[in-house]
């Protein structure tokens, strides 16, 4: 779909390729023959009304679907020209390339400290002075390090949810995935803590792939250089944000940007 | 007409309050009637007969006619056949809930689940007569002995018998774990196992952690099923082959012949005091573990 938009820039180069994806709950079929390419180091915002297949569709892009009972993919997923759905291809080596983030924080119960290290932990990381580098490093990156230095060793569920949010982010930068999925990120939060979350998305695509469910266009419009737009387990249009929000294609598009539905 | 609804409604409910409230009342001063007629006398051995309680707790002379009462080796042989227990069927127990809750599936869980239940209630001489006709023999058997009871014996059983308990309640304390959890750990790259291992089963430790001490419990207190496996010899345990007794066991065999008011009725008593102690004991290690939840 992106091809037939040539102010989809072309000229970039695809990080993730997404081609004839199918969706299914048990017989229900949640998302129908999407297609769409994603460059790498830009933001990629998954808009449309409630119930219109765009988390779905997030989430087939790190095999989260392997987890629920009854769901099933089909299609082809690729990451750098490779299948992520390929059989030879382990779903937990995916989940360490590409990471997400979820759209309430999910802190695991244990200290921030322990919070951040974890994934790189899992991944065999021991060294404690090099787990404490990767801390300070993610939290930085993640616009948190300030607000808890001092309390590392403290319980994250202690937290507020903004700061819950970032620190969810800074435990996935410390796995150094190359793409990261965010499920409605900020949906749970004040706007204070929107903003906070909305500036940090801008610095991390200097170095990640994001891709990013939003319901408010305000905020795809804000941090999004793509934008596409799902509607009935469609994905209907993609292009440049401003060509998204200024002169959509198709009548669907400009139909729910406008205000008329959704 | 609307006064008089309203009046009757009224009384009603003073009635059911006052009901309600007289029924409390009378659970709560049985209750402390059974506490103070055992604090009193369980202590009855160490202030109405002089018995020093050092002698009870850490003597192994135990001659209920002869004037000793120590207490020692039913003491050590509960706490050793508890461990066991709890040693067997804490882990084992543990992982059977981990299975049912993360990893069997919907279909096999919802048919275990109910089966596990049943075992909960299978009287405990059941499990004793079991394990006297089949685990018994078995262990008189393979470690070429005369006779299979004591303290192995006893183990065993009361490790299958608190093996539901703990089951049941870590699957519990797993389920409870909220699914973001889990999928924020896959979303990290890690696998079930990690998952399992680093998360979930931190995060429920506290349930965990009553599921194990229910158990502990549930094995100090067991007494039928004990008796009848456990051989009844008051000797130190230095061999899980060798028969042993429990405080429990050690009480049913003793209570018919003791005299009402000897020294060995007293010290019967502050067997049963001493029983009572540790299980407050574990009641507040679990509100212990429950409060560090929330």
């Amino acid at each position: 779909m992106i091809q037939s938009q040539p102010a989809a820039a072309p000229a970039l180069a695809d990080k993730m390729k997404i081609e004839n994806l199918d969706i299914f709950y048990g017989t229900f079929q949640a998302m129908k023959r999407a297609n769409l390419s994603v460059p790498d180091r830009h933001v990629m915002a998954l808009i449309g009304p409630s119930g219109c297949g765009k988390s779905t569709f997030l989430r087939a892009l790190n095999r989260m679907h392997d987890l629920t009972p009854g769901a099933r993919v089909e299609g082809k997923v690729t990451l750098d020209g490779v299948d992520i759905y390929a059989p030879s291809i382990d779903p937990v080596t995916v989940r360490h390339r590409i990471g997400m983030v979820f759209q309430r924080p999910n802190p695991f119960p244990k200290s921030i400290f322990e919070n951040v290290v974890y994934g790189a932990k899992i991944h065999g990381e021991k060294n404690p002075k090099r787990l404490a580098e990767i801390a300070e490093k993610s939290l930085r990156a993640a616009a948190l390090w300030d607000e808890v230095k001092d309390r590392l060793s403290r319980s994250a569920l202690d937290l507020s949810g903004g700061q819950q949010q970032r620190l969810c982010i800074a435990r996935v930068l410390a796995v150094e995935p190359e793409v990261i999925l965010m499920d409605e990120p900020a949906s749970a939060l004040d706007p204070i803590a929107t903003s906070k979350i909305e500036d940090l998305i801008g610095e991390l695509k200097r170095d990640y792939t994001v891709i990013i469910v939003t319901h408010s266009m305000q905020q795809a419009a804000r941090i999004s250089d793509f934008t596409s737009f799902f509607l009935l387990g469609e994905l209907i249009e993609v292009g440049t944000t401003s060509d998204i929000f200024t002169r959509p294609r198709d009548k669907r598009t400009e139909d729910y940007i406008t205000g008329r539905y959704g | 007409m609307v006064g008089v609804r309203a009046s009757k409604a009224h009384r009603d409910e003073g009635i059911a309050l006052v009901v309600l409230m007289s029924c409390s009342a009378l659970f709560v001063i049985a209750i402390a009637l059974i506490l103070g007629f055992l604090a009193f006398n369980g202590t009855r051995l160490f202030w109405g007969d002089h018995y020093s309680p050092l002698k009870f707790l850490f003597g192994t002379d135990w001659d209920g006619f002869g004037g000793h009462y120590g207490a020692a080796t039913f003491i050590a042989g509960s706490l050793v056949a508890t461990g066991m227990a709890i040693a067997i069927g804490g882990p084992l127990g543990v992982a059977i809930g981990v299975f049912f809750s993360e990893l069997a599936p919907k279909r096999v869980a919802t048919a275990f689940k109910p089966a596990i239940e049943v075992l909960v209630g299978i009287p405990s001489v059941v499990y004793g007569w079991l394990g006297l006709t089949l685990l018994v023999p078995a262990i008189a058997t393979v470690f070429h002995l005369p006779d299979g009871d004591g303290l192995l014996a006893a183990g065993i059983v009361l490790s299958i018998m608190i093996l539901p308990t703990v089951i049941s309640l870590s699957e519990d304390a797993l389920r409870v774990v909220p699914n973001s959890l889990r999928e924020g750990s896959a979303a990290l790259g890690a696998t079930r196992w990690e998952t399992i291992t680093k998360v979930l089963l931190p995060s429920a430790s506290s349930g965990i952690a009553v599921a194990v001490i229910l158990g502990v419990a549930r094995a100090i207190g067991e007494t039928l099923a004990v008796q009848l496996v456990l051989g009844n010899a008051a000797i130190l345990p230095t061999s899980l082959l060798k028969p042993a007794a429990a405080l429990t066991s050690e009480i049913v065999m003793d209570m018919g012949d003791a005299p009402d008011g000897s020294g060995f009725k007293h010290a019967l008593f502050a067997m049963a005091f001493l029983l009572l102690l540790i299980s407050m004991g574990l009641i507040l290690l679990i509100r212990l573990a429950l409060r560090r939840r929330t």
